[in-house]
């Protein structure tokens, strides 16, 4: 059947260069912010901050900056992809067979639109988390809570600043494990990655984790294109 | 009397005890503050700015004593004037109560600092900031039962009270009981104060206040700093003065065993990821799968 001039592989677009940009920006800052708050974290952890940094101090003055970062883009982004990862039936069922996602039995699971119901896990775990570390952020961050404060009028005691704190270090474990799920899923499924460097993912890749999605993009002439 | 012993560090911030340290506590001292004595002059602010060589900016006047209004970066002691009408006798009261930090036998301060060497506390009882060590991240402001600690906004560093520590060190009392003209502020070794204490509670109560008493809260181990009021049984009363102050429920959660769960955590998550991997391998897309969509593009066009 197959004919000479058919390609052997497409390339099927996924990210455009702003959503790319807008996603690594949340992923450096990300990381900006993990390691200079693991200086305050734990004792065992504050050389960290203090090598990568130049000095504690730094890392606590980078950090709430990194933090502001993080949270406008990442909500950017959040608009960006919440019409993909509004819930759907498949998502049950994909849970269901989780025994399949986790051995890669891609075979055995609903055709999918353009996210799993673990990407959007992800995505809706990290917006609830990143609102929280943001706004608890704030009330921890003592140089700029006045000026806060002038803008909501809202000025927290020192028990809220307690629970602040409790609340802010709890949702950084969260988020990270949240985040490590996130770079490890990206890994394990090869040909991730290059979606959101290049912005293209092989049509194979389309076919074997995302059909539902490759069904609708096939329809687009923009989206397709022949591998080189 | 033995020799003192200023360097003496008892404890350190973020960093782990050391069991082998005997350290030597004799030279435990308190600064006694009478509030029946106080008359409200401010002469111990005034020491306290220029010893510590702070010129904090001119503030407002808003009508009331109290001037400045609060604590700040560069204003380690308030002299507080609470008015108050004693219901049993029909007096007027002026508890007039100078504040600051307590100097902790048990800082909350000290537990909450994330910075290795910013808070120490020393074997005389001061607790210290070390500025060249601080973050400036106002954990401390967390970890205090007392409100004390304050971050400069521009400096990024936290400061407090610092019982004059220097002076101290060089046999001195602190500038604040050195000022004071009417012997409300007293220093000296711990004992001592305590017995002189008493002396000033006997003769309030032989005065009519039943009530008068030791402010030296148990709940923090004591304090270095403490109070002879008339009105123990109601420390609220001198502008909020808390009456069972201790390092708060949800510091000692923030501060222990949270962070070795937290930290096993994030540990299991990549230990679980490296296992999963080697046992299933990597999620490769095959040759067949390449081949499918390229079907499917064929069949769109077609
Ligand atoms: C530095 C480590 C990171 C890597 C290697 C990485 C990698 C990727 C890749 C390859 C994709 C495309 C997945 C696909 O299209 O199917 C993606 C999507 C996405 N990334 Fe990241 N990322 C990282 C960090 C982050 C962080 C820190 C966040 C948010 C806090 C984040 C949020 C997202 C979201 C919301 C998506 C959309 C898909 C989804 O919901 O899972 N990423 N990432
Ligand atoms: S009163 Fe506050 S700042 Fe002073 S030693 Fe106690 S906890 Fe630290």
């Amino acid at each position: 059947m197959s004919s000479v001039t058919q390609p052997q592989k497409i390339l099927v677009r996924r990210y455009s260069g702003s959503a790319r940009i807008n996603h690594w920006i949340v992923a450096i800052s990300f990381i900006v912010l993990l390691l200079s708050g693991l200086a305050m974290f734990h004792p065992s952890l504050f050389i960290v901050g203090e090598t990568l940094f130049g000095s504690g101090w730094m890392a606590r003055w980078i950090h709430p900056w990194a933090g502001l970062a993080l949270t406008v883009a990442f909500l950017a982004l959040f608009l960006r992809f919440l019409p993909a990862n509004l819930p759907h039936l498949d998502d049950f069922r994909w849970f269901a067979r989780m025994k399949h996602v986790l051995s890669g039995h891609d075979e055995y699971l609903p055709e999918l639109g353009k996210y799993n119901a673990g990407q959007k896990f992800v995505f809706w775990s990290q917006m609830i988390l990143t609102c929280t570390l943001f706004v608890t952020g704030v009330a921890l961050w003592d140089s700029y809570l006045p000026f806060f404060e002038r803008l909501t009028g809202y000025h927290p005691t020192i028990e809220q600043m307690r629970w602040a704190a409790v609340i802010h270090a709890t949702s950084a474990v969260l988020t990270v494990v949240v985040w490590i799920v996130h770079a490890y899923a990206a890994l394990w499924v090869r040909g991730t990655i290059p979606a959101m460097v290049g912005g293209t993912v092989t049509g194979g890749w389309a076919w074997r984790h995302h059909r539902r999605w490759l069904r609708r993009e096939v329809k687009k002439p923009a989206s397709v294109q022949a591998a080189s | 009397m033995t020799t003192f012993q200023p360097l003496d560090v008892i404890r350190v911030s973020a960093t782990p005890d050391k069991a082998d340290a005997e350290p030597n506590r004799d030279a435990e001292i308190v600064k006694l503050i009478d509030v029946s004595n106080c008359t409200g002059c401010k002469a111990c602010q005034a020491a306290c700015l220029d010893w510590n060589d702070k010129r904090p900016a001119v503030g407002e006047h808003v009508g009331i004593f109290e001037n400045p209004l609060d604590l700040g970066p560069d204003m380690f002691t308030v002299v507080r004037f609470a008015e108050w009408d004693n219901p049993k006798t029909g007096n007027f009261e002026w508890l007039i109560r100078k504040s600051g930090c307590m100097h902790c036998e048990d800082p909350g301060c000290l537990k909450a600092c994330p910075a290795p060497g910013a808070i120490v506390q020393y074997a005389n009882g001061i607790v210290n900031y070390i500025q060249d060590n601080c973050i400036g991240c106002g954990y401390c402001v967390k970890g205090c039962p007392f409100n004390v600690p304050r971050v400069s906004k521009t400096e990024q560093v936290a400061y407090k009270c610092t019982l004059c520590s220097d002076k101290v060190a060089m046999g001195q009392q602190p500038s604040c009981a050195k000022v004071c003209p009417t012997n409300a502020i007293v220093f000296g070794p711990k004992a001592q104060m305590l017995a002189y204490a008493e002396t000033r509670i006997a003769n309030l109560k032989s005065r009519g206040f039943e009530h008068a008493g030791l402010y030296n809260p148990q709940g923090v181990g004591g304090t270095h700093v403490i109070y002879v009021l008339q009105h123990a049984d109601q420390p609220e009363l001198y502008s909020g003065l808390p009456a069972n102050p201790a390092i708060d429920p949800l510091v000692q959660a923030w501060k222990g065993t949270g962070k070795y769960v937290g930290m096993a955590a994030v540990g299991l998550a990549v230990v679980t990821g490296a296992i999963h991997h080697l046992v299933f391998g990597a999620n490769r897309v095959s040759g067949e799968d390449e081949e499918e969509a390229c079907k499917l593009v064929e069949e769109k066009r077609v």
